[in-house]
């Protein structure tokens, strides 16, 4: 197929996409995630110790993402009482706890990492996860709970009003959301070969958020053309060398003042 | 031992306090989570650094360059980065997308110039200890607690007995009522950058001379803190930022010295969580709507 | 008569001020009753702490002789009390056909027919739901605009969506919070139309209105609240002529005496 280079590029790409729409899911019900970094940690590190101990793969990846879910249900409880940037701190705070409960995890590595992860990832099989994802953001869109997400987001009170479980609405959100995470995590890990608690950092969860911010937050396609722009850019900008992240931070900068709602806008409404 | 820990612990918190103060102003303000501040303070330290190392500068003029260093970048932030998308509309996301960018520049340009390693902060203050009812401080920590409480004295005389800084509290209050009140609301949040970088930049060299180091990454974790700090104390309110600085230095030294250093930063935002459960609004809640 | 809705002695205070001190009503089944009064008198708190949006300080409300006074909205709508909002309260980046579509939301299955229950694969309620919304917005006459969204509706269509997007859900009784407002006098007898013809199909409404015209053509009783009580209760011709209601409306536009 392709090279081993843009092979490995293309599952890396594939990855980022699986996270942005993994906030993308949360955002659409206005629950802005900054710790999907956190979740991705869970899956990654869940499945890894679990085909480390023999368990093939596509269990191990599930069981990843279920416990990132089940990780979600937990963050997403104390975030029903708050909104906006209380959410986002909430989030961003979450992350770090699971990156020093890693980071001192010894089962796991500790501070040194977890190595020996079986190369088990391939293009399809990413190829297919962010198929399955998209699909569901895509469905969703024009389903219950997706019409649900979005009437969450622009009126609690009317939501309400009109037959919404808040509850349940926003948790279902942040666990889909926490859920998808951690299936890159998985992914992510038996591409990498090698995890440790630092490579789920803070960054990891901005540069999610940017993924969904730079793309459009309001259109499923947003999240996938911002991650493909954010992973690729800084591969065609080898030529700056090592100046690659000021031209691209600049260009993040630019993109907010000329098109402050993300590249992509909302879709004309289509009720078929 | 324990009014030792608690001295330690208030000397960690007020450098906490200096940066989440800044969060605070520019949140109060402008509504905005500036995720460049970590780096706008990682520059002060630099700044404070440069002096030190050309003009061979003592401590306080090693402040006064850190305080002028990160007051100018966070004012060119503001020119290039916030006040554009301002007038473009009120999007609330993307001026967070532009906090990201210029965080990745500031930290890249710093990398370039400083290189990427720990870089000694070579301040000497005279090694004498003071002793003082059971407690022993030596100069560089009575320095350091001596500053930061001055600086937050300094600013809570700013805001309530000087005209900008009553101007830039009405603005916090409500943008819109302040503007037709006829409060220049440019110089206001020009003003504010200002002044949170300068307290940020103060932080940086507070911070350098305490553990005598200083890198280009030092502003990540304290950006971080920061931020737990400011939702500890209570979104937007400056008072809420200074006692939530104390409180989680004064944690965190507790935990290391009781529980584990290895869980410090994780208990930090335990701690957050916990405060937010109980108080989803902060300790100090200004009771600003916060929407979206 | 059988009484569908039952409030029971409700008072809500806010900080420093009481919206609604023990007041009592009831609502009989099939009937189209009004709550009127002065501005301030406490109508939309009533109609918050009918629909659950607000909780009352003490009093409790009944729906078919059930106590629902702690339930949260959602639940509230799914027993069958549907509502709109004085200050229209659309999603504004839904489809007209959508918001109707959310108001069907708690009718819609989900069980093992949905994927895990998300109802993300649920074709068959899809399209039943959106059978359902076109009707409805059929019914309250804006049928042709389904595609737009609602910021492209005159506001006098986007009060009548948010009815169709209320009758959705099935209600057994709706809460109309000043439909009027805002409407012509022809646009006016249309929804007096309307509101008959809500009733017709079985649906017992409770209104705040302050258009006397409207209220006095089609409310079959009237309850007047002033200052957070009531001040008088009965049907029209009774409360038109009760000299409380007069001291109340003295000297306002809107005296009952102009009504018919």
């Amino acid at each position: 197929m392709l090279g081993g280079y843009w092979e490995s590029i293309a599952i890396f790409l594939g990855i980022n996409v699986l996270m942005s729409i993994s906030l993308y899911v949360p955002m659409s019900a206005g629950l802005i995630s900054l710790g999907q970094g956190g979740f991705m940690a869970i899956g990654a590190y869940v499945s890894a110790l679990l085909t480390k101990g023999g368990v093939p793969f596509a269990p191990a990846l599930l069981a990843g993402s279920a416990v990132a879910a089940a990780a979600g249900l937990l963050v997403g409880t104390p975030a029903l009482r708050i909104r906006g940037i209380y959410v986002m701190i909430l989030t961003l705070g979450f992350g770090e706890i699971v990156r020093v409960f890693f980071l001192n995890f010894d089962p796991a590595g500790g501070a040194s990492g977890l190595v020996g992860i079986p190369p088990l990832t391939t293009l399809p099989a990413v190829l297919a996860a962010c198929a399955v994802a998209f699909l569901i953001v895509w469905r969703l869109r024009h389903a219950r709970l997706g019409r649900a997400m979005i009437a969450v987001h622009e009126d609690e009170v009317a939501a309400e009003a009109m037959g919404i479980n808040l509850t349940r609405t926003k948790l279902l959100a942040f666990s889909i959301g926490a859920f998808i995470a951690g299936l890159a995590g998985g992914l992510y890990a038996h591409e990498a070969l090698f995890i440790d608690a630092n490579q789920f950092d803070f960054s990891r969860s901005a540069v999610t958020f940017l993924y969904v911010v730079l793309g459009g937050a309001a259109n499923p396609f947003g999240p996938v053309l911002g991650a493909a722009i954010v992973t690729l850019l800084p591969e065609f900008l080898r030529f700056l060398q090592d100046w690659r992240m000021t031209f691209f931070g600049s260009l993040l900068i630019l993109a907010a003042i000329w098109r402050p709602d993300g590249l992509l806008k909302a879709p004309v409404p289509r009720s078929r | 031992m324990l009014l030792q820990q608690l001295v330690n612990g208030l000397m960690l918190g007020s450098t906490y306090a200096l940066v989440a103060i800044g969060y605070s102003l520019i949140f109060g303000v402008l509504r905005l989570l500036h995720l460049a501040h970590g780096e706008v303070f990682m520059v002060g330290a630099f700044a404070g650094l440069e002096l030190v190392v050309w003009w061979h500068a003592g401590p306080i003029a090693a402040l006064v360059g850190g305080l002028v260093g990160s007051a100018l970048i966070g004012m060119l932030l503001e020119f290039v980065a916030f006040r554009p998308i301002r007038r473009r509309g009120n999007s609330h996301l993307a001026p967070i997308v532009s906090t990201i960018g210029a965080g990745l520049v500031i930290q890249e340009v710093m990398t370039k110039i400083f290189g990427s390693e720990q870089t000694a902060f070579p301040v000497h203050f005279s090694q004498t200890e003071y002793h003082l009812a059971g407690l022993t401080l030596d100069a560089t920590q009575l320095f350091i607690l001596a500053i930061s409480f001055v600086a937050m004295l300094a600013l809570h005389l700013f805001v309530t007995r000087t005209r900008y800084g009553i101007a830039m509290r009405a603005t916090s209050e409500n943008l819109r009522i302040a503007a037709v009140l006829g409060v220049n609301i440019d110089q206001v949040v020009l003003l504010t950058f200002a002044l949170a970088s300068g307290l940020g930049g103060l932080a940086g060299v507070l911070v350098g001379l305490n553990f005598n180091a200083i890198s280009p990454y030092m502003g990540v974790e304290m950006g971080i803190k920061g931020m737990a700090v400011m939702l500890i104390g209570g979104l937007g309110s400056i008072y809420g930022a200074m006692a939530g600085g104390l409180i989680l230095g004064i944690a965190e030294v507790l935990s290391v010295a009781y529980l584990s250093s290895s869980l410090r930063d994780g208990f930090a935002f335990g701690l957050m969580i916990l405060i937010l459960l109980l108080r989803p609004r902060g300790l100090f809640a200004t009771g600003v709507a916060v929407e979206r | 008569m059988t009484v569908l809705l039952q409030i029971d002695g409700v008072s809500r205070y806010f900080a420093g001020y009481t919206a609604l001190s023990d007041v009592s009503t009831a609502v009989e089944t099939g009937t189209i009753h009004a709550v009127i009064g002065p501005n301030g008198a406490g109508k939309t708190t009533l109609f918050n702490v009918v629909s659950g949006v607000l909780l009352p300080s003490s009093g409790q409300v009944r729906f078919a002789g059930v106590d629902y006074t702690r339930r949260k909205p959602d639940r509230v709508l799914a027993m069958g009390i549907a509502r709109n909002f004085q200050q229209v309260r659309l999603f504004r980046g839904l489809s007209v056909l959508e918001n109707v579509m959310i108001g069907r939301h708690c009718r819609m299955a989900t069980g093992a027919r949905g994927l895990l229950g998300l109802g993300i694969f649920n074709r068959a309620a899809e399209t039943q739901a959106r059978a359902t919304a076109r009707e409805m917005l059929e019914f309250v006459g804006i049928g042709a605009r389904n595609e737009r969204l609602p910021g492209e509706l005159t506001l006098v269509d986007q009060r009548r969506l948010e009815i169709a997007r209320a009758l959705a859900s099935d209600p057994r009784l709706l809460l109309l919070d000043e439909p009027a407002a805002g409407m012509n006098p022809a646009e006016v007898r249309e929804l007096t139309g309307l509101i008959g013809r809500i009733r017709d199909r079985g649906i017992t409404i409770l209104m705040v209105e302050h258009h006397m015209r409207l209220v006095m053509a089609a409310a079959d009783r009237i309850t007047v609240l002033s200052a957070g009580r009531v001040i008088a209760d009965g049907p029209p011709q009774q409360v038109q002529r009760d000299e409380l209601v007069i001291a109340a409306y003295l000297g306002k536009p809107h005296a009952p005496a102009h009504g018919r």
